[in-house]
């Protein structure tokens, strides 16, 4: 069990590294692909099988398909690649140093690191997921569900044709 | 833990042995189904024309195109391959096997989420499609694997909306319950036969058959996403279509026609190990009659256009599936209804 931790932790942390640093963007989905299914396998370890299905079927299965679907339709290379200037740099260098202070305020004060003998191995089974986001979470749960909704209409009102513009064919269904 | 890998690797060959027989009987069929005789060369009745293809695949010269991603072409086929045959084992293939001392599950895990880890080995299926499809540098084959993946997606959609009606009636997500359910009660068919038609028909698009295998259209995109595969790199993909037909078969049996439940079986007065014989038995027989339709239906109705298959999938499958829902939600809380009022 132990040596399939520190497996799962050296393979989601080098290919979350490989997403960064990859050229290719197309190699840059595939570690990450690989790294949400190893992220799958920590679940697995927790004995949260239901979080784990539910991790590979809608991140790896759905959200990364499209993805992957995207890039290879811009078929993205060097050549194509927007230059970005010295500025642009910058303030994604700062933008992305305050957020990783924030993060580590978040995890030095709040979350810490579980105890492994007062862990409860049930955690994640289907059963007591459903019954604490039905009566303990129901309020976030609906909350987000409307979030949800209301991103797929504005989805929807987004990709809707114009009225006086000609038709491009009846294949745009796909969005 | 012995016994567990044994059962696996017999499953294992017999998966791949009905794949290379489903290849045989498509011929068959579909020869019967154009008034031909079919495959008759080899051995009695053609019945070695599967070994005699195998021979040929990896025979054949194993061509990779110059300007191919080699590594992701190679991955494409093998990632098809690998999630096609990793369903098989959360599937109850049987009762308890009982040999004197010796007793054996037919159904290798049975994890609590069941259902869910074949959706999501499904879900991965897509990747080996892309990938091999990308990697070969042709834009058919960039085309057939954009059609592959808008298609699964599009269709896992309705698939798994079918599928939340079926488990509000049976109240667990593992296989081995929901056989189990069918067992003391009535077939899921019974309960859900808008539910099953949905799933068959999703099913027909997620394994990219006839009249759904837009993915390798041959007249529009010459092979589709295989259409730069050659040798076994392309048998693979090909197999890999036999192997989901038969696990779709299964999962169809198992889901909504009892699994390896034969009706009355209790009431004949047969030992233990023959009604877990005869009732696996029975379940290779539904599923048997599951390929045979898939087959039946390829050589019966012509290919969708693309569109039509869109429109099918988001404008007629997925509200019918969540009206399935709300129908059975009705249905399964009338008596909490009923007394509300």
């Amino acid at each position: 069990m132990q040596i399939l931790f520190y497996l799962f932790a050296a393979v989601s942390i080098l290919s979350a590294l490989f997403v960064v640093a990859a050229k290719n963007p197309v190699n840059s989905v595939i570690a990450l692909i690989v790294c949400f299914l190893s992220i799958a396998g920590h679940y697995i370890l927790l004995n949260a099988q239901f979080l784990a299905v539910v991790h590979i079927i809608v991140y790896t299965g759905a959200i990364m398909v499209l993805f992957l679907f995207v890039i290879m339709l811009l078929n993205l290379n060097k050549s194509t690649e927007p230059q970005k200037s010295m500025a642009t740099r910058i303030a994604a260098v700062i933008a992305g140093g305050l957020f990783l202070l924030t993060l580590l305020g978040a995890i030095k004060d709040g979350i810490g690191i579980a105890n492994p003998d007062v862990y409860d191995g049930s955690v994640g089974l289907v059963k007591s997921v459903g019954t604490s986001l039905f009566t303990e979470y129901l309020l976030p749960f609906e909350v987000s569900s409307v979030l949800f909704l209301s991103a797929m209409i504005g989805a929807v009102m987004l990709g809707k044709k114009d009225k006086g513009q000609p038709d491009g064919g009846e294949i745009s269904g796909a969005a | 833990m012995l016994v567990t890998v044994i059962f696996l690797s017999v499953l294992l060959l017999v998966t791949l042995g009905v794949a290379a027989y489903e290849t045989y009987g498509e011929r068959k069929v579909a020869a019967f189904m154009q008034d031909r005789i079919g495959p008759d060369r080899a051995g009695p009745f053609g019945l070695f024309q599967p070994l005699a293809d195998g021979v040929k695949m990896f025979m054949k010269e194993d061509f990779v195109p110059a300007t191919a991603n080699r590594v992701l072409y190679f991955l494409g086929p093998a990632i098809a391959m690998t999630t096609a045959l990793m369903t098989g084992c959360v599937i109850p293939w049987g009762g308890t096997l009982v040999i004197g001392d010796f007793t054996l599950n037919l159904q290798a895990a049975d994890p609590e989420i069941g259902i869910l880890y074949v959706f999501a080995m499904v879900s991965i299926g897509v990747y080996g499609i892309m990938l091999g499809g990308w990697a070969s540098n042709n834009k058919f084959a960039l085309l057939g694997a954009i059609r592959a993946s808008s298609q699964m997606i599009s269709y896992e959609l309705a698939m798994g909306l079918s599928l939340v009606a079926l488990i509000i009636g049976t109240g667990t997500l593992s296989l081995g319950g929901i056989v189990a359910g069918q067992l003391d009660g009535v077939w899921n068919i019974v309960a859900q036969p808008l539910g099953f038609l949905l799933f068959l028909v999703c099913a027909f698009a997620e394994t990219n058959r006839a009249p759904f295998d837009l993915p390798e259209c041959e007249t529009e995109l010459v092979g589709g996403y295989h259409t730069e595969f050659s040798s076994m790199k392309l048998g693979f993909y090909l197999f890999a279509e036999y192997v989901n037909m038969f696990i779709s078969s299964a999962v169809i049996s198992t889901l909504y026609f009892g699994g390896y439940d034969i009706p009355f079986v209790d009431q004949a007065g047969l030992t233990t190990f023959w009604v877990t014989a005869l009732g696996t038995l029975s379940l290779f027989a539904k599923i048997g009659f599951f390929i045979f339709f898939f087959m039946w239906i390829r050589w019966t109705l012509p290919r969708f256009r693309f569109d039509q298959l869109m429109n099918l999938g988001w404008k007629a499958l997925i509200p019918l599936a969540i009206l399935n829902i709300l129908l059975t939600g009705l249905w399964n809380f009338r008596t909490e209804l009923i007394q509300l009022f």
